[in-house]
């Protein structure tokens, strides 16, 4: 490359330049067929059937071999392995022929002592004037350690997906347990309680359920059942604890009281029984376990007429009463102690007449000890709860369980127990007279 | 199912003319056909197609349990045939294509009329009595240099092989995407091709067929080229002056005139 303007004269003076540029100039015309030969990389040229017609030292020397053994005598697919023929053969000449140049692919070589040469080569075909393929040049790129880095990627992708597959097998059996484990606790929690409340003739039944737990197992329960003589036998309780212990309990305890009630509906009666059977199951094991419960038959009245009321607690808060008249009774059994503590425990009973429009409501303390606050310092407590019923009376079993649900979602995080709620009215006489202009509420 | 997209189906040609069906081996997609194509369709109906994981077929219609058999591929030529309705068709199959030729030339009599097999091998492993001219253990390196390519190839082909519907310019401007192919597929086809035997089927070969070697191939050698025109009762043997394994690439006129020769015949 010389700049117009600027001829050999120019240099003349400058000793240093001159020599500079005359080293340049005996570098570049030695370069030819030296930079060919010697090039960085392999070259050859082969005709169109691919027999080889040129080749540098360079690719001659990686290979081991004499350019007399292969000018003329060898094409480049002898030069390559068995695989890299196979591929040569249905990959590369056939793009090479379609596009007239290749890039970049990596084959693999055979050297004369058997040993392999990991290459990437690229070709171009030479085209005549008619257009018309004349040879292809060829040139090889030692890729020995690319390939090795190649093959180490691989390696590497091949163990992600590997891990990969095996994250998703673990993922599925993860969840194939959760649902087999969700079955299995569904079938307990219907253990529990009843799926549905039985229809009482003249009386209106309602319930709210929440378990603390997320698996669904709560340690509160209640029930509602005839007795086969028109008298019905209705219980709610809490036991000691939460989830799974609780409810291994809760299902004990909710099957004692069905059986004892079929034996001697009386309450007294059912709830000893209930008291010896807890108490011998596991006060020997050093793990004492206790409940309280309210347990009572309700006869139901002739004609919408009152209903009769006969219960028994261990150690429950008391049931309400919202009479027809807006007032509100605490049905009270002091006295009574936990179920299944002691060898014998005193039940305390009590009982009440349900008048049209008057509703019974049984709790347990889930309710009353919801958090109003950050900590459990402040509780809903049960004078609140009575001011909140006095407000409902006089109400039906369903609006009465309906508002207090409302009341125990607003606790929101609050509400940290397992709560139940069971109420039983009977409807007034009218059910509900037409609403009037002057409502007082 | 859309067997014409599915498969890529394309006719060209006299609308008229008897059908002439190329069907392209591993590889390669129905490309390669286009040297030869066109004197093929002066006066005949010319219908080709890429089989399913090859080209621009719908690869989502691809499962490794079909296409691990020639079986697979010969029900995709046995599909196109009835889709189009194809009677007595030359089939043209190119390498392990004319094996599945073959098999679909049996499965669906009457759809096939004639083969020409171009560069065919039933057998590439070498077996007792026979020699294919490859060791399993060659086949394995075969698949060793497809997965070597795979790094390059990948990326470059990824619009390709990720299919690209709303742009299908990229796929047209791409550089050797007529021979790309999922590597997954790539090796499942590889494997079935170089691993089969077919050295049984071609005695029940029932319709004119036409063996086209060729003089230097390293895939089908020359013993093979004969022994596939022995097993092949009434066959016809021509040795193409080409070198390698795609004949219609390197020598597209001796090609396409031993294919019209054939064609002529029938007639």
């Amino acid at each position: 490359m010389s700049r117009t303007g600027e001829g050999p004269d120019s240099s003349r003076g400058n000793g240093g330049r001159a020599h500079t540029h005359a080293a340049f100039s005996a570098l570049l015309e030695d370069s030819a067929e030296e930079l060919y030969e010697s090039a960085p990389c392999g070259y050859l040229s082969t005709l169109m059937d691919g027999t080889i017609a040129k080749i540098n030292t360079t690719l001659l020397n990686w290979l081991g071999l004499d350019r007399e053994d292969v000018v003329g005598r060898r094409r480049f697919v002898d030069l390559l392995t068995v695989g890299g023929k196979l591929y040569h053969e249905t990959h590369f000449a056939p793009l090479l022929r379609m596009q007239g140049e290749l890039r970049g692919i990596a084959l693999e070589m055979r050297t004369a002592q058997g040993a392999r040469l990991a290459v990437l080569v690229s070709s171009a075909v030479k085209y005549g004037s008619e257009g018309d393929p004349l040879l292809i040049r060829t040139t090889v790129f030692d890729a020995s350690d690319r390939r090795a880095y190649e093959e180490e990627l691989l390696r590497r992708r091949q163990e992600a997906e590997h891990a990969r597959a095996e994250a998703e097998a673990a993922r599925r059996q993860a969840e194939a347990d959760r649902q087999r484990l969700a079955d299995a606790l569904a079938v307990l929690q219907r253990s529990l309680l009843p799926e549905t409340l039985p229809r009482l003739p003249g009386i209106e039944t309602a319930v709210y359920y929440h378990t603390a737990s997320p698996d669904r197992l709560g340690g509160d329960f209640y029930d509602l059942f005839p007795l086969g003589d028109g008298r019905w036998a209705f219980f709610l309780g809490d036991v000691c604890g939460k989830g799974p212990e609780a409810a291994s309990l809760t299902s004990l305890t909710r099957h004692t009281l069905r059986t004892a009630a079929h034996h001697d509906p009386t309450p007294v009666t059912a709830l000893t029984t209930l008291n010896t059977v807890l108490h011998e199951r596991y006060s020997a094991s050093g793990d004492p376990r206790y409940c309280t419960v309210v347990y009572g038959i309700l006869e139901p009245g002739r004609d919408g007429g009152p209903a009769t009321v006969q219960l028994a607690s261990g150690g429950h808060p008391p049931a309400l009463v919202l009479r027809a008249d807006g007032g509100v009774d605490l049905l009270s059994t002091p006295g009574g102690l936990l179920v299944g503590v002691l060898p014998s425990a005193p039940v305390v009973t009590a009982g009440t007449t349900l008048a049209p429009g008057d509703t019974l409501l049984l709790y347990t303390d889930g309710l009353t000890e919801a958090r109003t606050g950050p900590t459990r310092a402040s509780l809903y407590g049960e004078d609140a709860l009575y001011g909140f019923v006095a407000a409902q009376a006089p109400t039906t079993a369903q609006e009465l369980v309906t508002a207090l649900t409302a009341l125990l979602k607003g606790f929101g995080e609050g509400l940290d127990d397992d709560t139940a709620l069971l109420a039983l009215g009977v409807p007034g006489i009218p059910a509900h007279p037409l609403p009037v202009s002057d409502d007082p509420r | 199912m859309d067997i014409r997209r599915r498969n890529n189906v394309r006719i060209t040609g006299a609308a008229q003319g008897p059908v002439v069906m190329l069907a392209h081996g591993f590889g390669c997609d129905q490309n390669m056909w286009r040297l030869v194509e066109p004197a093929l369709a002066e006066h005949h109906r010319v219908v080709t197609f890429d089989y399913v994981g090859s080209g621009g077929s719908d690869l989502s219609a691809w499962t490794e349990e079909r296409y691990s058999s020639l079986h697979g591929y010969a029900r995709d030529v046995v599909e196109v045939c009835e889709e189009l309705d194809l009677r007595d068709a030359v089939f043209v199959g190119h390498s392990v294509s004319a094996m599945v030729g073959v098999l679909a030339a049996e499965a669906a009599p009457g759809r096939i009329g004639a083969m020409a097999m171009v560069a065919p091998s039933p057998c590439y492993v070498d077996e007792e009595g026979y020699r294919g001219g490859f060791t399993r253990e060659d086949i394995g390196e075969l698949l060793d240099s497809l997965e070597s390519n795979y790094l390059g190839w990948s990326s470059a082909m990824a619009p390709v092989i990720m299919g690209n519907p709303e742009r299908p310019e990229l796929g047209q401007e791409l550089t050797n995407s007529f021979c790309a192919t999922d590597p997954d597929i790539a090796r499942v086809f590889a494997r079935t091709t170089f691993l089969s035997d077919s050295r049984e089927d071609l005695a029940r070969v029932k319709v004119p067929t036409l063996v086209m070697e060729c003089s230097e191939d390293v895939i089908a050698p020359r013993e093979v080229g004969a022994y596939v025109h022995g097993a092949i009762p009434g066959s016809r043997l021509v040795t193409l002056d080409a070198t390698g394994h795609c004949p219609q690439l390197s020598a597209p006129e001796a090609t396409a005139r031993a294919l019209l020769d054939f064609l002529r015949n029938l007639q």
